[in-house]
């Protein structure tokens, strides 16, 4: 098995701490992974990407993800950059998206790939949980559950080891499981 | 899912390439930390900084005003007695510059890791290997890790290397800037009683002592700089049996295997690519798709970049016809890249030989794609065949 998930968003929104959190927790049922983050212009609000490549196997290779099994964009404001988030995409694979509508062309440029598509609201979740559009941990909880590639126990507990800070591990927990619970398949 | 094997008496974790250096400088029980804490550092002296101030590690950390201080506060305090650590990358190195010669010459036992990147113009902050070539004849160690696990087992090995008595040199740990630094892997980590059986404290030789004055780095003119500098190529002489034993005695410790130099598949090679690093990982796994196709290629790298493993590497590469140098970094006006000089030094006098090709690669974080690496397989491939090399220097994935 070799999963490659590629995460969009901006800077300061979260997008390397979803990868990595995501890693981790495959880390802690066994697996093997590879997180990096695209480090461009790291500055609030430039669109960022980040990787994570995970396997029942070592992972050897060192380069970035080209061909993801899932895309997720945490950030609603890049929806409209259709062939970026599909760009590469496998066929019959799985996007999820952060968005109360998901928007048309990106829908249309989806179900022409086959892809199964998931959408949720975390801009709601994170402002009435963290006060501000943080998607990093919302939009990870929505991702584990339209994938099921790891348990949410496992992200919960790699939040708690990340974040130490009992205040923030649960708002964080809380989060993720609105969005999980709340993550709903469109397409 | 498979659940990966748990080693007695080794904890497995998910870490960046900069936690687990980090972690290991931590277990390694450091007295005196000096860094420059701006870009182009990492987050190593960052988590570094956290352990000393949580009371984890109970070091000196010296936040200085430049890179050229680090190493001249590390040169002063690894003379003094202690176990130093120091991180930098690129423009840092590059003002460490002056110091690198004086850190060795004066045998400190100075760890460094060195999260390699690009050297300035443009400005990047991404992966090329310019910095630790810069510095390959300064008289430091140099390992170059492959994996998060390799950065980890490296540093903790590096601290026994250069402070056995029969070494006292510094050691360099490269890591590649980003695609290791930054980016998360599982790997076992030891025990803290296992590292202290492994690396017990420092013995200082002839340290600094207010009670016992020396001279430390004197002037040495036409009349004995020279046969200073021959006594100290004698001993970086002795360096590598002593790299050959702590790998074997690491080995005891981890159960990991650690050896100059690593090769895959080049027993039965027609060609093979030799590489630095991370991408070293990226070479193997094309060189396994294309051996399942019944093609004879085969991947070496180098765990041990200084002293180099030229005897060794010349063993591995037996009966290799073709051989693509990859370079991650490049010299201009010179005959060929850093790594290609070596080789090509390495094979000087021998009467067998493979043709040498010189690939350029990577440079500024450019990704190395598989079709990359299997473009090296097929020019060294046509080299083989035709018994010549058309085109000594390939520049990979340039646009």
């Amino acid at each position: 098995m070799l999963y490659e998930v590629r995460w969009h968003g901006r800077g300061g929104q979260g997008v390397v701490t979803a990868s990595d959190l995501l890693a981790r927790a495959a880390i802690l049922e066994g697996k093997y992974v590879y997180h990096a983050p695209e480090f461009g212009p790291e500055r609030r609000g430039a669109p960022v990407r980040a990787y994570t490549r995970i396997a029942d196997e070592p992972i050897e290779q060192h380069f970035g993800v080209y061909n993801p099994d899932a895309v997720v964009v945490i950030d609603p404001s890049l929806q409209s950059a259709t062939s970026l988030i599909l760009e590469g995409v496998k066929k019959g694979g799985l996007l999820v998206v952060n968005a109360r509508e998901v928007h048309r062309s990106l829908l249309e440029g989806a179900k022409a790939l086959g892809l199964s598509v998931w959408s949720v609201d975390a801009f709601k979740v994170a402002m009435e949980v963290f006060g501000r559009p943080l998607y990093n941990t919302p939009m990870l909880g929505a991702f584990v559950k339209a994938s099921g590639l790891v348990a949410l126990e496992s992200v919960l507990k790699a939040v708690e080891e990340r974040f130490k800070n009992p205040q923030l591990v649960a708002r964080n927990v809380e989060a993720i499981k609105r969005c999980y619970e709340g993550v709903k398949r469109v397409v | 899912m498979a659940v990966a094997l748990q080693l007695k008496g080794q904890r497995r974790v998910g870490m960046t390439g900069d936690e687990a250096v980090a972690y290991a400088v931590k277990q390694a029980d450091v007295d005196v930390v000096a860094a420059y804490p701006i870009t182009p550092q990492t987050i190593i002296v960052e988590r570094i900084a956290d352990y000393v101030h949580d009371g984890e590690l109970k070091a000196s950390y010296v936040a200085v005003e430049s890179e050229h201080s680090a190493l001249s506060a590390c040169v002063g305090a690894s003379l003094a007695g202690a176990r130093v650590f120091t991180a930098t990358s690129s423009q840092g190195l590059a003002l460490m510059w002056e110091i690198m010669w004086i850190a060795s010459a004066m045998r400190t036992t100075i760890v460094m890791a060195l999260a390699n990147r690009a050297l300035s113009a443009p400005i990047n902050i991404h992966c090329s290997h310019d910095d630790a070539y810069a510095v390959r004849d300064a008289g430091w160690i140099q390992f170059f890790a492959e994996n998060v696990q390799e950065a980890y087992d490296l540093t903790l090995m590096a601290f026994r290397v250069s402070e056995d008595k029969r070494v006292l040199f510094p050691s360099i740990v490269n890591l590649d800037g980003f695609i290791l630094s930054h980016a998360l892997e599982p790997l076992y980590v030891l025990e803290d009683d296992v590292v202290r059986e492994f690396l017990p404290p420092k013995e200082p030789v002839n340290p600094i002592d207010p009670e016992r004055p020396m001279t430390y780095g004197p002037l040495a003119l036409f009349d004995y700089y020279f046969e200073f500098k021959k006594a100290q190529a004698e001993a970086f002489k002795s360096v590598y049996p002593v790299i050959l034993e702590v790998f074997r005695e690491y080995e005891k410790y981890s159960g990991r295997k650690y050896e100059p130099v690593k090769a895959y598949g080049v027993e039965d090679a027609d060609v093979a690519v030799l590489i630095l690093g991370s991408s070293a990982g990226t070479a193997r796994y094309v060189a396994r798709r294309l051996r399942s196709k019944g093609e004879k290629v085969g991947v070496v790298s180098l765990t041990l970049y200084r002293p180099f493993p030229a005897s060794d590497l010349v063993a591995k590469l037996k009966g290799v016809k073709a051989l693509v140098v990859m370079d991650r970094s490049y010299s201009f006006g010179s005959p060929g890249a850093q790594l290609f000089m070596d080789v090509a030094a390495a094979f000087a006098n021998e009467s067998e030989r493979p043709l040498l090709i010189n690939a350029i690669y990577g440079l500024g974080g450019r990704d190395l794609l598989p079709e990359h690496v299997e473009e090296a397989f097929r020019k060294a491939q046509e080299a083989a065949r035709a018994g010549k090399v058309e085109e000594r220097e390939l520049w990979l994935g340039v646009r």
